[in-house]
């Protein structure tokens, strides 16, 4: 669907503020957004307030996982600060950290769904809790009493792998910022189409899913050709895996091209057609013109997948097609990848050689590689060829978001999720990563910053709004989260928070942008990778410096451009008394 | 000169090219295309030309360049190609120092800004910044006449307890003369930076004065009697010395002397280091993986954070434990080099401004000898005196700027600027291997310092974050030196492939932004001025005012007058031609501000980077 990206609201734009000034830096990278529901350090002004909005300290269905509730002396340990001693309590959703100090009360809110992994251990009666969170970060908490430390540890283990959705803190959070627009309600199909048909007529909104009964994975509402009836949908759901059937994804106005995605579709080996899926994709051609297929698996892989059923466009029966496999790695193999990449980045002992060697045998700056290039290689047939696209691997819900991102479009699209198998298949980072990359190379084209990107990568993985709950629109519409859950949207798309995602140096412009996959241009993303490993306070002071001059300047030329204004009308004053 | 000559993108895979035109001057090489973009390349800066086999579309002429531009030329007929290959082989080799481009180079200033350029940096005055001479520093006259060592400068300062014989005995027990000096004092500290030469210790020999001159370097220093020898080569290297009645230092025979190792590796190394990382980064169709492994391979990266390494050892010692540090290598102007000026940069935050850095270069690179004419190749000499020692000095202080973005009061292009001069022989700066030599080539009278040019357009090196408060308490830099904080640079090596750059340049942006606020608020000074002017003005003045000037008065009646929406920015991008001779092509700074401003690229290659479509 050719959503309009990312919606900032008009008036979102921060206000001017006075001349460049060093401001103080906050304790690591700058402040996260939602208090308490992040995973930040939050400074409490007054020692023991109440940071806001809390769900009861443990509602019925936690009780009885949380053994101990509440320590004492415990002490917090975090790459590049000083330990500190303080509380450590647990509710249903959060470890909550709280020092004592009266001068400098910190306090460390921590959603137990962050958590990837603990680890304990134990010297005497002292013991030890390394968390391991999946936001990559890592703290211990040194916890004194060894039941105490036991208890603690297996309520953590318990209550950040809670079976059932539901009991998720999406379910239990109350916000209590104002709600200016319903996040749920940001993105609907019809609006989206409306803009749609203001520039073409070729298309239709299909509700054939309506009741997910076509596709269980497909949202209830699908843009089609069309001259393709909801009869002939239903047929060439039959003939797609898992039933996604080609659907719009991006429409390209320049001239006309789309973008498609299906899953593969179910040629088996006897190579079985479907009339309806041929006049489906061809729908999208211009007379005399070819179409391109992007199959995001090796040509291997899509011929073995024909043994179970699957297989790729023939090209005797697509003979308007040129299909081109670009391979792109899948689940174990990019978590493995992930897993390879944080390790060798949370170990600073490396030498040069070791890191560079660790570094490249995690792959993840490859699979960067891969994906960027199918999605250029999208892109430059739209654009440069004027042909149309269908992305597909075999179930058509990882590597098909990717590539099948346009770059013209440049905006986080609404996420889909693995939910909780997310972590086990990083293709949300790897996307995300692969924006940064671009966003680098094109530091003026993005109305969002890098925050942005982080925080939505945070948010994926843990999160007190729904919005990345579920694994489609089927599951999401059971779980009834926009009734039950807030969306991310509806936090984000409000100015006070608009205005830390926002890039000033952002200049509207709809060129569609090459970026290069050269190696030599690919970079580690380490606002991810390495936020943790690293004192970043010289590279944030930086940063706020370039957005104090930013910010000077159009004060500057909004004061020369009154005062002007303010000459000119002296002048022309002065010349109707000349003439009286 | 030669016509329908194809100029090849480097990495390109379809053999996209560029046909013009190829003109060989005296001094340049010149290539103008179809749509007359002009690239030229000095003689000087050609490593390499190398004639591959014929093909098709004519005879391939490769040139490699100091300054890592390669050039892929295709020349219609095999008898030019052979004719321009000849020519650049013999144009690129100069055999005499009077040959060099600095010798004919003329910016039409004269003779009194060309003294008064020379005179831009002086040693005497920065050692005197430092605060010497005083109570335990003076100069020394011993080599005034370069009678002790030819290759260090004529002014010296040593401990003042270091008597002559002491000097000249230290000198005789040291390589190629080279005997301990200062070369940094921190006041606060007081305790020194001091470089020379290993000793000639053989495997048991010793030499009373030099003990001396170290006791006498140890005893200047009143904070902390006990100063570290820095050997800044692998063990193995200074071991295998001594066979040949060099060494280090045998703590047994020094009193008061803690001796180190910290293992940067020697000339030799460093070059088949640089060779293989230029030939893993200009591999056409580079996978990731073989980037990431050729970067390892290569270890360039691996010697860049040892230099750096040594660097924050020195001033630990001299930060933490205000120890005088005495540091050597084998020769004391490569490694010596390298890690006297990297620590000085890192303790005093005056080298890291654009005077400054000027002023460490002169003093522990050019002064101290630093063999540029030998290590850059200026003359057709030995290959293997080649060394890229003073790149990697560039490529620390980069990495530095990295880590600390508003320490610097100048930026990237300014350490690419240098390297380019380095090698261009356009200034008398760097030209041969020591101060006498220098003094005997009469550069002062016949040829140009390159700093006075550097200063005049320093607005283009300025860093906009620069911040001179930064870190105000203490001067001093600790850089992380973690492995993964120390990366490929780039606009080093592919300075000249453009389609690895970012299209848009944040740092451009807030270049150009920086300097039009310094306008903006001159014009609202003038603005304000000129309001209140008005305001205190009598009608009579007005009107008299108003006949000499204001013809159109009647349409300003109905229409407010229109405002331009922008003030014209300042002109930053065109404003520099100022190295003569050094056209768009040498400067591609000032190409690359007016090409990274905000427009987007209309026509980008898709041919890199952008996949090939394959089916």
């Amino acid at each position: 669907m050719p959503q309009p990206a990312f919606r900032f609201i008009a008036q979102g734009c921060p206000p001017a503020v006075g001349r460049p000034r060093v401001v103080p830096a906050p304790p690591s990278r700058p402040p996260r957004p939602c208090r308490g529901c992040l995973l930040f350090p939050q400074r409490v002004l007054a020692a023991g307030a109440s940071p806001g909005p809390f769900p009861l300290l443990a509602s019925m269905e936690f009780a009885e996982l949380i053994k101990t509730p509440r320590a004492d002396n415990v002490v917090l340990h975090r790459p590049f600060y000083l330990a500190v001693e303080g509380t450590l309590c647990l509710t249903g959703h959060h470890l909550i950290f709280s020092s004592r100090r009266q001068d400098n009360a910190e306090e460390l809110w921590l959603l137990h769904s962050n958590i990837d992994s603990i680890e304990k251990r134990f010297v005497g009666s002292l013991g030890t809790i390394i968390i391991k969170c999946k936001d990559l970060r890592i703290i211990q908490l040194d916890i004194p009493g060894m039941e105490e430390c036991l208890n603690i540890a297996s309520s953590i283990e318990a209550l950040s792998t809670l079976d059932s959705v539901t009991l998720m803190y999406p379910f239990f959070y109350r916000p209590m910022f104002e709600i200016v627009e319903d996040g749920w309600r940001s993105f609907l199909p019809d609006q989206e189409f409306e803009l749609l048909s203001s520039v073409t007529n070729e298309w239709r909104l299909s509700c054939i899913n309506k009741e997910f009964s076509v596709c269980p994975s497909y949202p209830p509402v699908v843009v089609v050709p069309k001259s393709i009836d909801d009869e002939a949908l239903r047929k060439v759901a039959m003939f797609r895996h898992g039933s996604r059937f080609p659907v719009l994804s991006y429409y390209h106005k320049k001239n006309g091209m789309v973008m498609m995605r299906s899953s593969q579709p179910l040629t088996g080996t006897n190579g079985r057609r479907c009339k309806e899926d041929e006049k489906l994709i061809n729908a999208t051609l211009r007379p005399g013109k070819r179409g391109y297929i992007i199959d995001t698996r090796s040509l291997n892989v899509a011929q073995q997948a024909r043994a179970k059923g699957g297989g790729f466009e023939q090209e005797a029966h697509y003979p308007q097609w040129r299909r081109i496999h670009k391979c792109i790695e899948r689940f174990n193999i990019l978590q493995e990848s992930l897993i390879k990449l944080v390790e060798a980045c949370n170990d600073q002992s490396h030498n040069m050689d070791r890191w560079l060697s660790k570094l490249e045998a995690s792959n993840w700056l490859t699979h960067i590689k891969e994906i960027l290039t199918a999605a250029c290689l999208a892109a430059q047939c739209i654009d440069r060829e004027g042909a149309s696209v269908l992305v597909h691997g075999t179930e058509g819900t990882d590597s098909t978001l990717q590539a099948g991102h346009p770059f013209q479009q440049r905006c986080a699209q609404s996420a889909y999720s693995n939910s909780k198998q997310k972590w086990e298949a990083p293709v949300f980072l790897l996307f995300l990563d692969c924006v940064w990359q671009i966003l680098r190379q094109f530091p003026c084209s993005f109305e969002f910053n890098e925050q942005f990107l982080i925080m939505l990568f945070e948010h994926a993985y843990a999160s007190q709004f729904g919005t990345f709950l579920g694994n489609n629109e089927n599951e999401r519409s059971k779980l009834k989260l926009p009734q039950k859950t807030m969306s991310l949207w509806s936090w984000v798309n409000r100015s006070e928070e608009l205005s830390k995602f926002q890039n000033p140096l952002f200049e509207a412009n709809s060129l569609v942008i090459w970026p290069s996959v050269a190696p030599q241009s690919l970079q580690l993303w380490e606002g991810v990778f390495l936020r943790w490993n690293r004192p970043s306070k010289f590279l944030d002071e930086a940063h706020e410096e370039m957005i104090n001059i930013i910010k000077y300047n159009k004060e500057l030329q909004a004061k020369v451009n009154a005062l002007r204004r303010q000459l000119a009308e002296m002048e022309t004053d002065d010349r109707m008394q000349e003439n009286l | 000169q030669v016509e329908q000559v194809k100029l090849l993108d480097r990495f390109s895979t379809s053999h996209k090219s560029l046909t013009g035109t190829l003109y060989l001057t005296a001094t340049h090489l010149l290539f103008i295309d179809s749509s007359q973009r002009e690239t030229w390349i000095l003689h000087h800066h050609i490593a390499a030309v190398e004639k591959l086999p014929l093909t098709t579309s004519g005879c391939p002429l490769v040139i490699q360049c100091k300054n890592f531009r390669i050039v892929h030329f295709v020349v219609p007929r095999e008898r030019d190609c052979h004719d321009i290959y000849n020519s650049l082989l013999q144009l690129s080799r100069t055999a005499k120092y009077e040959e060099l481009y600095a010798f004919s180079y003329n910016p039409k200033q004269n003779k009194s800004e060309q003294v008064k350029g020379w005179q831009l940096i002086d040693l005497a005055e920065e050692y005197k910044r430092m605060g010497v001479p005083n109570a335990n520093w003076q100069l020394s006259d011993a080599n005034r006449d370069y009678k002790i060592c030819e290759t260090y400068p004529r002014e010296l300062y040593v401990p003042r307890t270091a008597s002559k014989p002491i000097i000249v005995g230290s000198s005789k027990f040291r390589s190629k003369g080279r005997f301990p000096v200062l070369s940094y004092y921190h006041k606060n500290k007081e305790a020194a930076i001091c470089r020379c030469s290993q000793p000639l210790s053989g495997f048991s020999a010793r030499c009373l004065e030099d003990e001396h001159m170290l006791q006498a370097i140890s005893k200047a220093n009143p904070s902390n009697r006990y100063m570290y020898v820095m050997d800044t080569r692998p063990k193995l290297n200074a071991m295998a010395n001594r066979a040949a009645g060099k060494g280090y230092e045998n703590e047994d025979n020094y009193s008061n002397i803690r001796f180190q190792f910290v293992g940067i590796e020697n000339i030799h190394v460093m070059r088949s280091s640089l060779q293989k990382l230029l030939e893993v980064s200009g591999m056409k169709g580079l996978s990731v993986n073989d980037f990431l492994s050729g970067l390892e391979n290569s270890g360039w990266l691996r010697h860049i954070k040892a230099v750096l390494d040594a660097a924050v050892f020195l001033v630990k010692a001299i930060a933490v434990e205000s120890a005088s540090v005495l540091v050597h290598c084998s020769d004391g102007w490569d490694r010596t080099s390298q890690v006297c000026s990297l620590g000085a940069l890192l303790l005093d935050s005056y080298y890291r401004t654009i005077k400054g850095f000027m002023v460490l270069i002169e003093k522990d690179w050019i002064s101290f000898g630093h063999k540029f004419s030998d290590r850059c190749c200026q003359l057709d000499g030995d290959p293997k005196e080649i060394s890229p020692v003073f790149t990697q000095f560039l490529e620390s202080v980069w990495n530095l700027t990295e880590q600390f973005p508003q320490a610097f009061e100048y930026n990237e292009a300014f350490l690419l600027q240098i390297h380019e001069h380095v090698h261009s022989c356009q200034f008398g700066n760097f030209l041969g291997n020591c101060q006498k030599e220098r003094e005997e080539l009469k550069l002062k009278e016949k040829t140009y310092s390159l700093w006075p040019f550097l200063l005049d357009e320093q607005k283009k090196y300025r860093n906009p974050l620069y911040n001179p408060d930064f870190s105000p308490e203490l001067t001093l830099l600790e850089p992380n030196t973690i492995s993964f904080n120390f990366k490929f640079w780039r606009n080093m090596y592919h300075q000249f492939d453009r389609s690895m750059h970012p299209r848009q340049s944040v740092f451009n942006l807030i270049m150009n932004m920086s300097e039009q606020n310094k306008q903006l608020e001159e014009d609202i000074k003038e603005l304000e001025a000129k309001i209140k002017r008005r305001n205190g003005q009598s009608d009579a003045v007005l009107v008299k005012e108003h006949q000499q000037s204001a013809h159109p008065a009647p349409m300003a009646l109905k229409t407010p007058p229109r405002f331009k929406k922008e003030q014209p920015l300042i002109p930053v991008n065109d404003a520099v031609r100022t190295i003569e001779g050094s056209n768009t092509a040498d400067n591609r700074y000032s190409e690359f501000v007016a090409e990274f401003s905000k427009a987007e690229p209309a026509v980008v290659s898709l041919e890199y980077g952008v996949a090939r479509m394959t089916c």
